[in-house]
């Protein structure tokens, strides 16, 4: 690893100020700054370990009934806590499919949201195409090994994916980021905070320079246990999703009023797919019905090489997990 | 070796060959003293160094380590608590595995600096001082979890914690055989001593 400056933050304020200087790197969980920093993918000057900022640890019901979850609570943490198992389970469980239980106790909400992409040419410096890492260089996933990359909201600049689970739980959820900078603070919807790619695919959110995440707030919802979190990879447990699902119902006296989907593992961003609500509401929850999600959910997908079998598998994960939400029996 | 036991012969081991690559680090091993709290801000130009105190199996060690050197190299390197392997590197593997405030984490992909006060159990603190065998040391001897043995003590701190874990959650059902090669997904094994290291594993959580 490269030598770098190291600077204990033991207030926010004091924080904020350091993260304003130029070169400066927030560091919590370090789980994948370090990894980056380890292969040269990341070569910050300075880290700023903001640890000691206790306060941001906390999980809490704000006066709204809304659930305010501290940007340093671990994802083990936030996993287990009552107030997230009792009313947001889909985000328990997408936590708990995520990384092993080592990595969730280090890694934080704030982090999770900022990870990187775990495109091997991303991570790997013997690439010299790689245009997150040096803008304008080129993809070398667009004609390399992309079984693991994106098939929509990608561009020819980068099909890199994002790696979160918890991301794609809380994009259904409707989460909202806080972030704060020297002069102020601002809030944005999770899904207008992460971005595509398109020609600047070296900017994966719109966290601004000066700026750190410090929460994420969770309204209210009528979801109740009618939700789940289907990831499909290549061993049973601790790999990146290849495809995951999100899925939402309000079921009230066996009619949808309302539903969530959204899709893991294929876009540089949770995926969500709007056309879901208006599909399924006022229908019973029923297969035929899922299916039609299913393909509209892919309907302006582009694969690549290696991994056109997103495709189908996908299709077949949102209806498995519109089934598992509906808590309907497996279909034929 | 024994503590404060001295070798016989200085060789020039290949950890010590490696070590004087690594970066020059002063070391002292003090008393247990009162748990103090971390300087609450702290700061470093690049490649100078920070003071760090690294409370490990009960000993406390004050450190003047470079802020990029790992809480595992720290072990390693720094406090010769070569029990604690380095597999990877990167967070895949869970050779590395130790307790943090009772917390398994991959001590490769945290800085040691950033750890000071922190109460940390590595393999080596595992077993009682009088040097009776943890539960689960003794478990994984006895259902032979193990054949090479270089993932063994991150196997044996994950164990451990997995086995508090599920206590704590105050679960009814004891741990089943998917609860712990779930809870265990973290810990890679070469050699495939899967089927006798959830056995150990079994055995002592239904005693737990």
């Amino acid at each position: 690893m490269h030598n770098f400056a190291y600077a204990r933050a033991a207030d926010l304020g004091g924080a904020l100020r350091l993260v304003d200087q130029p070169g400066s790197q927030v560091i919590a969980g370090g789980t994948n700054l370090l990894d980056l920093m380890k292969g040269g993918a990341a070569r910050p000057d300075r880290l700023i370990d903001i640890t000691q900022l206790t306060a941001l640890t906390q999980i809490h019901e704000l006066p709204s009934g809304w659930v305010r979850v501290g940007a340093l609570a671990t994802n083990s943490d936030t996993a287990l806590h009552p107030l997230v198992r009792e009313r947001f389970p889909l985000l328990s469980q997408a936590l708990l499919s995520g990384a092993s239980p080592q990595l969730r106790n280090m890694a934080t909400v704030g982090g999770n949201i900022l990870q990187r992409t775990r495109c091997d040419y991303f991570y790997d410096t013997g690439f010299e195409q790689c245009n997150k890492r040096h803008p304008g260089s080129g993809c070398a996933a667009l004609h390399g090994f992309n079984r693991y990359h994106a098939i929509l909201g990608a561009s020819d600049s980068c099909i890199a994916t994002h790696p979160s689970d918890m991301s794609v739980a809380l994009v259904a959820l409707d989460a909202v980021v806080q972030l704060r900078n020297a002069r102020g603070a601002r809030q944005i919807p999770l899904n207008d905070f992460q971005r595509v790619p398109g020609d600047t695919p070296q900017i994966d959110t719109e966290l601004a320079h000066g700026e750190i995440l410090t929460a994420v707030d969770l309204p209210l919802n009528r979801w109740g246990r009618h939700c789940a979190y289907l990831k499909l990879r290549d061993r049973a447990s601790f790999a990146f999703a290849l495809v995951s699902v999100a899925a939402a119902l309000d079921i009230q006296e066996g009619v949808v009023q309302d539903a969530r989907v959204v899709l893991g593992g294929v876009a540089h961003k949770p995926w969500p797919v709007p056309e879901a609500s208006d599909l399924l509401r006022g229908s019973a929850a029923a297969v035929n019905r899922f299916r039609e999600v299913a393909e509209a959910a892919f309907r302006g997908a582009v694969p690549r090489r290696y991994n056109a079998f997103k495709v189908e598998l996908g299709k077949r994960a949102v209806v498995r997990a519109l089934e598992m939400a509906a808590s309907i029996q497996e279909t034929a | 070796m024994r503590k404060n036991e001295k070798p016989h012969l200085q060789v020039l081991s290949r950890r010590d060959f490696l070590q004087s690559a690594a970066t020059a680090a002063t070391a002292a091993s003090l008393p247990v003293t009162a748990r103090a709290e971390p300087a609450k801000s702290a700061r470093s130009a690049p490649g100078s160094t920070v003071a760090c105190t690294l409370r490990v199996n009960h000993s406390v060690h004050e450190l003047t380590l470079e802020p990029r050197v790992t809480l595992l190299d720290a072990l390693r390197e720094h406090l010769r608590l070569t029990g604690t392997k380095k597999g990877c590197d990167r967070g895949q593997c869970g050779a590395c595995t130790v307790l943090v405030n009772g917390r398994r984490i991959n001590s490769c992909l945290s800085l040691a600096v950033m750890h000071s006060n922190d109460d940390i159990v590595t393999v080596e603190g595992l077993a009682q001082a009088s040097g009776a065998l943890h539960p689960i040391q003794s478990a994984f001897l006895h259902h032979d979890a193990f054949q090479c043995g270089f993932c063994t003590p991150g196997q044996l701190c994950s164990a451990v914690a997995l086995i508090d874990e599920h206590k704590a959650s105050a679960a009814q059902e004891p741990l089943s055989e998917a609860g712990i090669r779930e809870g265990m997904s973290g810990n890679l094994c070469r050699c495939g001593a899967y089927p006798n290291i959830v056995a150990a594993i079994r055995e002592v959580a239904s005693r737990a």
